[in-house]
């Protein structure tokens, strides 16, 4: 099958990080045609119409967070959140790399519509080349009148503020973010109040990510029963869905959501690599829990994933083959959320900890048969219990494959060899 | 950095960075409704011209922003990419996380800790190169194993890439140029067809 691409249009064909290639496809069309023609309550209304779920993991619909915040004369901040981190996740970096005008006028429509007083990129510290690609382009977009004062001669100013974050995952949590926007340590705060009513400075905030922004001028220009006509019902639109680990081609493919997993792997991303075989795969990021070979044919959109006992959260696809040790995976992501954990909340702090010691002494054979049960009680003791959500997701991988995968536990502590098919060698911290 | 070294050399007091770039400062600190926002691109730009970011940077940074010493350190102790202590001149970051792990990483790290003759968390001799490991994933899963060199990509790194990077950094080649010239798949190979490992 051939899907038109939207937001990934042009991208390895033209370059785009010049402003007069990204007008030659219809760029800052959308901006325009707001600006002349439409209320700031059109812009928003036609957003909410589209039902343009987030596409950083939530899921929740845009138009109905620009709709919470409060209308009390405070000045209003538009946040875009652009510390894309989470594991198998590399969508955003091409979107800012590749097509950085596309995240301008998405920002700019969306500080339109929710008449935002100033924009921030939050861009994640390690992308370098991203920040001089978008320093480049919003200095473009100002000297073509896009962006600074009086826009296309309208009355409408904005100014778009490229923040740097300097290497922490938790910055990606929207109040975290807010945290280290303001100058301090990345620490999420406790929700309620949310954003929308005390956000950046105490007011009102609007946070987005990369992909969901960017699909707003397309929403403006074509409406949003163009936007609803693609994907499925309650999932509308593309989704760009970065596939890695053991197929032949991995890579950003943008897809209509709702398409299968097993038309993912086996046709855009060219099938399993020659000798290997599908053993589980994760489609949502590092949290997501695994999806088996029985899902195959499980549409990849956000309700049907969840129903399957999973999360499209980011729509990083990471298929791990035979020779992937479950065991040993878990450690991996039991490191990564120990070493990110902001260490405000005891369960997370300590939790996250605890699973890697235990993690660890499993992987080198010297697991306790009391273990397993151990880590199948971090679901009562880290979930719930914290401020934000990363303990929660912490585990939902480890849960899943003490699940679907307990003899490989089981076979851990008993002291056998570990049963991947190819077993390699153990990680030390 | 240079520009300070060769006034010490000279016997010259050396101007500090704050001093030199006192408008780049002033316009950091205009993009945002309250000065304090600017405190992680005041460290940004500590660390660009010191190559670490030292207590004295922190000093300036508190007292220019109106904020304590140990507000400053508490903000820069949180972020992994601030180096507290002085690191090489390129720092060597192999991605850690699931999908480089599993594509090469671990053998990338310990080919790279022959190579440059130091273990990981160690700068070679010379104070050309630190050599890291990050368990955070750097976002270029399809480009695995991948790493960074002072936040510049590398994609696909075999041994003999590791090597060629290696060498030609010793040799001066420009680390921007280095990156996009042999760092990275053109963006249709890299994105849409990857060749598989």
């Amino acid at each position: 099958m051939k899907y038109e691409k939207v937001l990934t249009k042009g991208i390895g064909e033209v370059d785009l990080t010049r402003i007069e290639n990204y007008e030659a496809q219809g760029g800052y069309q959308a901006l325009r045609k707001a600006l002349k023609s439409m209320t700031p309550a059109e812009v928003h209304e036609e957003v909410k119409k589209a039902n343009l779920r987030g596409r950083g993991g939530a899921g929740f619909p845009a138009g109905v967070k620009w709709g919470f915040l409060p209308d009390d004369g405070r000045p209003r901040y538009l946040c875009c959140n652009a510390d894309e981190s989470e594991p198998g996740t590399f969508n955003n970096r091409m979107l800012i790399e590749f097509n950085p005008h596309l995240l301008i006028e998405g920002i700019l429509l969306a500080a339109y519509a929710v008449r935002a007083a100033r924009s921030f990129i939050y861009l994640r510290g390690e992308f370098r080349k991203g920040y001089r690609v978008l320093m480049d382009a919003i200095e473009q977009a100002r000297a073509k009148g896009y962006l600074g004062d009086k826009i296309l001669g309208t009355d409408f100013s904005q100014e778009i503020v490229v923040h740097r974050g300097a290497g922490a995952y938790i910055c990606g949590e929207e109040t975290g973010l807010l945290s280290s926007l303001e100058g301090g340590r990345g620490e999420p705060r406790i929700k309620p109040p949310f954003p929308a009513v005390a956000g950046l400075y105490g007011m009102p905030t609007v946070v987005n990510n990369v992909e969901t922004l960017c699909n707003v001028p397309f929403i403006v220009d074509r409406g949003a029963d163009w936007f609803l006509s693609i994907g499925t019902e309650k999932s509308p639109g593309t989704k760009i869905f970065s596939v890695s680990g053991f197929v032949r081609r991995p890579g950003n493919y943008e897809l209509p959501l709702g398409i299968t997993l097993r038309e993912l792997i086996e046709d855009v991303a060219g099938g399993m690599l020659p000798g290997s075989e599908l053993k589980a795969v994760q489609p949502g990021g590092a949290s997501s829990p695994v999806l088996l070979p029985e899902h195959l044919d499980l549409p990849l959109d956000f309700d049907s994933v969840q129903q399957a006992g999973s999360i499209l959260g980011t729509a990083g696809v990471m298929v791990f083959d035979q020779s992937v040790c479950m065991v040993r995976t878990a450690l991996y992501y039991a490191d990564f959320f120990s070493h990110e954990s902001c260490g405000q909340c005891t369960p997370c702090r300590e939790g996250t900890a605890w699973t890697a010691r235990i993690l660890r002494r499993l992987e080198h054979g010297q697991g306790r048969p009391e273990d397993i049960e151990v880590l199948k009680s971090l679901r009562t003791t880290m979930s719930g219990t914290t401020i934000c959500l990363l303990s929660d997701f912490s585990i939902t991988f480890l849960q899943s494959v003490l699940k679907h995968f307990a003899h490989e536990f089981e076979a851990h502590i008993q002291g056998r060899a570990c049963l991947a098919e190819r077993p390699r060698e153990v990680r030390s911290a | 950095m240079a520009a300070q070294d060769a006034a010490r050399a000279n016997g010259a007091p050396a101007q500090p960075w704050w001093e030199r770039r006192a408008a780049d400062i002033d316009q950091l600190i205009a993009r945002y409704p309250k000065a304090r926002s600017a405190l992680m691109g005041l460290l940004w730009m500590a660390q660009e011209e010191r190559g670490w970011v030292a207590p004295e940077d922190m000093d300036f940074i508190a007292q220019r922003l109106g904020l304590s010493r140990a507000y400053v350190e508490s903000t820069c102790s949180f972020y992994s990419l601030y180096h507290r202590e002085p690191v090489g001149r390129y720092v060597i970051v192999v991605c850690g996380n699931v999908m480089c792990g599993l594509r090469g990483g671990e053998s990338l790290v310990r080919h790279l800790e022959e190579r440059l003759g130091v273990k990981v968390g160690e700068t070679t001799p010379d104070g050309l190169f630190t050599l890291l490991v990050t368990g955070e994933c750097v976002a270029a899963c399809d480009g695995a194993p991948a790493l960074q060199i002072n936040e510049e990509y590398f994609h696909k790194v075999t041994p003999e890439r590791a090597d060629q990077i290696v060498q030609a950094l010793r040799e001066g080649a420009d680390l921007v140029e280095l990156s996009e010239r042999i760092g990275l798949t053109a963006p249709g190979a890299v994105w849409e067809a990857g060749e598989s490992a």
